[in-house]
């Protein structure tokens, strides 16, 4: 999971570098249109996966606790935020 | 009441009592604790300092003020320098304080220069060593008091934002003796044992120096130069840096700020993706604009868009050409009347029929030829009269020779 996670971060960089050069491609408008339309797929598909991404983490405020060597987490503050 | 020796004025009194104390107590150094303190528009600090049996009224001027490192506050032990005075126009006396330092600072102070000197020349606080700050921060661990002023707030900003984020609180204290062995172990087992979280924010409110001391320590420094895991540092203390500022990946002026910065992160990917989106579209929808303006502009063509005109276009061409050709026609025609018109009146005025019809008549031999002169023909020749309506056949009889 954590493993997974740390690969998706990595990706997620290159996933936004290659949405800024989609942008920039669809922006000079050299290419013709049927490749234009190809680029916007691309690019609509990684932002709405990016946006996914981004937001897909819940709300959670959490405390540790170690007992004896042993971590627990148990959720922190007075107030479901 | 035995006569005096001398009879003082109130003004006199203040006077000769204030220059007493004033050259009994110049430059002298006095501990105590700020309380009532207040500063006014004017930048002058007004404020008592106390102990447990008293106290005394104080005043710091701006321009000496301006020199301040610290804010004082009430509560706040200190060490003042300055000179004991009256004020003669209320009879009270006061000091009139040029220096104030925090009790206790100046070897603090020491310490922390030595400190900040050996880890630099370490190479702890090399900015090349500085990394950036993850680009999906969704995992924050907060190394702090769970009572404090720094979870509080940055809970506050959190909430204000409305971040979806993960928060882990590793309790810790943050002053006292303890505080830096607890700091140093919290970094270390966020780093072992909850490795995913993206960015460690470590720090406290604000304090005087000696509350916030467990961040110039060398072991809490050295914890956050070994952690994997991007560190801000977030003491709350505006004004001075601590240790641990210098080593971290990021200073926050204060815990809030710290928050700000990463869920600023969060929030600005999120509109630099929209964004994206948004570019994306426009340059689609421009695209096809264009093409549609040009498929448009190709449809508006007459032939297009009305293919009878274009025939009928054709036919009023052939019309034309048929009417000039006709026309060109008739012209020839007209000019061909008009010259056997006048061919014909002039054949009328040469021929001899007109004559004829006004009563001369032409003489002919038998063989057609025109007898002009009577010579011409001989008594007993057969001629022809020729008249203007029919002819006679006569004999000649004589010739008279004209």
């Amino acid at each position: 999971m954590s493993e997974k996670k740390q690969a998706l971060k990595k990706d997620f960089e290159k996933e936004l570098k290659r949405l800024e050069e989609i942008v920039a491609l669809l922006e000079k408008g050299d290419s013709p249109l049927d490749e234009s339309i190809k680029l916007f797929e691309e690019g609509i598909e990684k932002a709405s996966d990016m946006k996914k991404n981004l937001e897909e983490s819940k709300r959670k405020i959490e405390i540790i606790s170690k007992k004896s060597g042993l971590f627990t987490t148990e959720k922190f503050g007075d107030d479901e935020i | 009441m035995e006569t005096p020796e001398k009879i003082y004025t109130v003004t006199e009194l203040n006077n000769q009592a204030k220059i007493m104390l004033e050259s009994e107590f110049k430059g002298i150094v006095l501990d105590g604790e700020i309380s009532n303190f207040k500063k006014y528009s004017s930048g002058h600090c007004y404020f008592s300092l106390k102990d447990s049996g008293g106290q005394i009224s104080g005043v710091m001027y701006r321009f000496k003020a301006v020199y301040l490192k610290f804010i004082p506050k009430d509560g706040i032990k200190v060490r003042v320098k300055g000179t004991v005075t009256l004020y003669p126009v209320r009879g009270s006396y006061q000091i009139i304080v040029d220096e104030m330092h925090e009790k206790g600072v100046g070897e603090l102070q020491k310490k922390f220069e030595e400190l900040k000197k050996k880890l630099e020349s370490e190479g702890l606080f090399d900015k090349s060593r500085k990394r950036p700050l993850p680009s999906m921060p969704q995992k924050i661990g907060v190394i702090t008091s769970p009572t404090g002023a720094a979870v509080r707030d940055i809970l506050t900003v959190l909430k204000r934002r409305f971040s979806n984020v993960h928060v882990l609180l590793y309790p810790v204290r943050v002053q006292g003796a303890e505080a830096p062995g607890e700091i140093t172990a919290a970094i270390e087992d966020m780093n072992r044992h909850f490795p995913d979280i993206d960015v460690l924010i470590v720090g406290r409110g604000g304090g005087s120096l000696e509350d916030l001391w467990a961040f110039n320590e060398e072991i809490v420094a050295r914890a956050i130069f070994a952690s994997k895991i991007p560190v801000i540092s977030a003491v709350g203390h505006e004004i001075d840096w601590m240790i641990s500022d210098f080593t971290a990946d990021v200073r926050a002026a204060t815990p809030s700020v710290a928050a700000e910065i990463v869920l600023g992160r969060k929030e600005e990917l999120i509109k630099s993706v929209d964004n994206a989106v948004v570019r994306m579209k426009n340059s689609l929808n421009k695209k096809c604009a264009v093409m549609g303006d040009r498929l448009n502009a190709a449809l508006r063509r007459p032939y297009l868009r009305e293919p009878e005109l274009f025939m009928s276009g054709f036919e009023q061409g052939f019309d034309i050409a048929f009417e000039s050709l006709v026309a060109v026609k008739n012209r020839m025609f007209d000019s061909y009347t008009e010259r056997s018109r006048t061919l014909y009146e002039r054949l009328n005025i040469l021929s001899p029929i007109n004559t004829l019809e006004r009563g001369y008549a032409i003489a002919q031999k038998a063989d057609g030829t025109v007898i002009k002169r009577a010579r011409d023909a001989a008594a007993g020749d057969k001629i022809n009269v020729r008249l203007f309506r029919g002819s006679i056949g006569a004999e000649v009889r004589e010739t008279v020779d004209g």
